[in-house]
């Protein structure tokens, strides 16, 4: 298992396009990817699970993979929130 | 019969199709077989996708993209995993329906969406209870057709008609439509003229009086449904639809004529709209310019702000396909009824004397700033008038003024191309900036008179309130004497009004108020040849003789008896 915190900067947060954007990359994932903020834990491959956790500009998420190319799969999605515009 | 108000003329004869919500009830049932159940709810989730990736395609070609984007994301919501995870295993473990599962599952989500402070969010509950009633019609096979899903040519008979609803209309599918609440300037009513739709609305209890398929005539003129016409009323109806016909073939031969009355004073009549897809009414009637773009409409039926460069392309088009003809351009107007879904505006206990409109913009710079910046971009294409509504101080009109130029320097330090050649004016609705109008004559460029909300917070007298609508009185001479004290007032300082109200169309007013002296005059495009024939019967002269009696009248009626009496002698 691989974990990173990384902060949101984009205005919009991790809603609308973004979280889609997100949950799609995430399914992509061979392994199992989470997120969690202050305590809460969801699947990130549910963007409803990603809207429950209310991300907004500047939160502070962990990003979690677990299993097949947890590594190569973690970089990608943070490189994805890290590169976030609006 | 039924009666009701006539909000758009014309007549329609077709039959009923009722909109209505479908009200889903779902107890709580114990299913026979897990397996089968869960198999059957993901059979209604594969079927639900299907139906919405169609209605995608369908708005992507026949609308735009944002309204395809919403179907997008409630493809996205029914391929959820933890939508499907959490709904099986409540089947599994209650041994329940899936109708009962989903929408325990959807509620749950609706609950935590719903109690969020971020107003996006909050938004997504709506969609989460859209997509669930779609899957759970397809559960209980109920079929329900949603408006945008009208295949063949109906009259539509409603409760209510949200604007969203109104501007996903089909056009061609659509011969009018009838609904139970509502008056003349209710925004249905007022979209329903701009897409030349007949429509009678304030009907009180149409909705339950009317069967689907009823064959039924639609008088927007005289605001009357005729349930089962005989043979006789049909006829008699068709005749009626040969001689608006006829009536209209006269009004088309003022096509490429100037504007002007008996006696040749000018005046310019020009088109209301709301988007840049309304152009092509206003070039085909023939419009002087855009005498109120009403801008709101860019902002609403989405889901988050539209960019510069989206509102750029909408004003340039507008403005490019209007040439050299002047093009007045409102500046946001939301609050009041007009509300945004991913903009949180606290509720207010008096919406329409609260925080709506200019007063809104300055206290949102940004959103403010996005506005004129596309404006000013898009002033290089043509004869751009901006025009800021609910200003009751001239503090206001110089905060919203020194906005602008700090814009304008800031296009200019981005090296990004504007124009400085545009014109300023406010919008009178309010009757603090009319009374000092000599005060703002002198600043601004022109005044355009918005009687609608002059009207209601001249008589204090919400518009939308049936007990109170004896006080839209837009012909009592309280309200005439503030017109006549703008125009005045404006024509000292060498500077131009218009109006552009519900009043400003209706033919009757036409002498008044050439009498009161207003220079342009702003309707629906299709109001637009009917006024410029009835301007040819007018002499300004007498006009004026008129509305100077009227000012000295005492009542309303008296100013009405005047009017008849003017056109009885034209």
């Amino acid at each position: 298992m691989k974990s990173k915190i990384v902060e949101v900067k984009n205005a919009t947060g991790l809603h609308a396009r973004p979280a889609s954007g997100f949950a799609k990359l995430a399914t992509a994932q061979k392994c199992e990817v989470f997120l969690e903020k202050d305590g809460n834990k969801v699947n990130a491959k549910s963007i409803l699970g990603i809207l429950t956790l209310a991300i907004g500009q500047g939160s502070k998420v962990s990003i979690i993979t677990d299993g097949v190319d947890e590594e190569v799969s973690l970089k990608v999605l943070v490189d994805f929130v890290s590169q976030l515009e609006d | 019969m039924i009666q009701g108000i006539g909000a758009s003329d014309g007549i329609a004869i077709g039959k009923v199709y009722k909109y209505e919500p479908v009200e889903i009830v779902i107890t709580k049932e114990m299913c026979q077989d897990v397996e089968t159940e869960i198999l059957r709810f993901d059979e209604s989730i594969k079927a639900g996708i299907e139906a919405l990736e169609i209605l995608k395609s369908k708005t992507e070609n026949e609308m735009d993209e944002e309204t395809a984007a919403i179907f997008g994301a409630h493809i996205e919501i029914l391929r959820d995993p933890e939508l499907a995870k959490a709904v099986s295993e409540r089947i599994i473990s209650e041994k329940v329906k899936a109708e009962y599962a989903l929408k325990t599952v959807s509620d749950r989500f609706v609950a935590i969406f719903e109690a969020m402070e971020d107003a996006y969010i909050r938004e997504r509950a709506a969609d989460i209870k859209d997509v669930t009633r779609r899957v759970l019609l397809i559960l209980k096979g109920i079929k329900s057709k949603g408006l945008s899903e009208i295949d063949e040519a109906v009259i539509l008979v409603a409760r209510d008609l949200t604007p969203s609803d109104t501007a996903l209309l089909n056009r061609e599918l659509i011969l009018g439509f009838i609904t139970d609440i509502g008056g003349r300037t209710s925004h249905s009513a007022i979209m329903a003229r701009t897409m030349e739709i007949p429509a009678v609305v304030g009907t009180g209890g149409g909705f339950d009086q009317l069967c689907n398929g009823d064959l039924v005539i639609l008088d927007g003129m005289m605001g009357s449904i005729l349930i089962h016409p005989t043979a006789d009323e049909i006829e008699n109806y068709n005749e009626k639809m040969g001689i608006l016909n006829k009536e209209k073939a006269l009004w088309k031969s003022c096509m490429g004529q100037k504007s002007s009355t008996k006696d040749n004073k000018d005046i310019d009549l020009a088109a209301n709209i709301g988007s840049p897809d309304d152009i092509d009414g206003v070039l085909s009637n023939d419009g002087d310019g855009i005498g109120l773009y009403r801008t709101e409409f860019l902002y609403m039926g989405r889901k988050n702000f539209p960019t510069e460069d989206e509102q750029y392309d909408s004003y340039k088009t507008v403005l490019d396909n209007m040439g050299d003809k002047p093009v007045v351009v409102r500046t946001l107007d939301i609050g009041g009824d007009k509300e945004l879904s991913y903009f949180d505006m606290p509720k207010e206990l008096n919406p329409f004397l609260g925080n709506r409109a200019l007063r809104l913009c300055l206290q949102n710079m940004d959103m403010f700033k996005t506005q004129l910046r596309a404006l000013l971009r898009a002033a290089v294409y043509g004869n751009l008038h901006i025009m800021f509504p609910m200003i009751a101080t001239i503090e206001e009109f110089r905060k919203a003024k020194s906005v602008l130029q700090e814009v304008e320097r800031d296009l200019e330090m981005e090296k990004i191309p504007y124009s400085r050649n545009y014109k300023t004016g406010i919008m009178i609705e309010i009757p603090a900036a009319a009374l000092l109008a000599n005060v703002f004559a002198k600043e601004v460029d022109f005044f355009s008179i918005g009687t609608n909300d002059l009207i209601q917070y001249t008589f204090a007298a919400d518009r939308m309130n049936e007990h109170v609508s004896y006080l839209y009185q837009p012909y009592n001479p309280s309200l005439l004497k503030l017109i006549q004290m703008v125009t005045e007032a404006a024509h000292k300082e060498g500077k131009w009004v218009g109006m552009c109200g519900e009043m400003a169309g209706e033919i009757q007013a036409l002498p008044l108020l050439i009498g009161l002296g207003l220079d342009e005059l702003s309707m629906s495009a299709p109001s637009i040849l009917k006024a410029r024939y009835s301007l040819k019967q007018i002499d300004s002269t007498k006009a004026k003789g008129m509305a100077d009696m009227a000012l000295q009248s005492c009542t309303e009626e008296e100013v009405k008896l005047l009017i008849d009496a003017f056109w009885n002698e034209a």
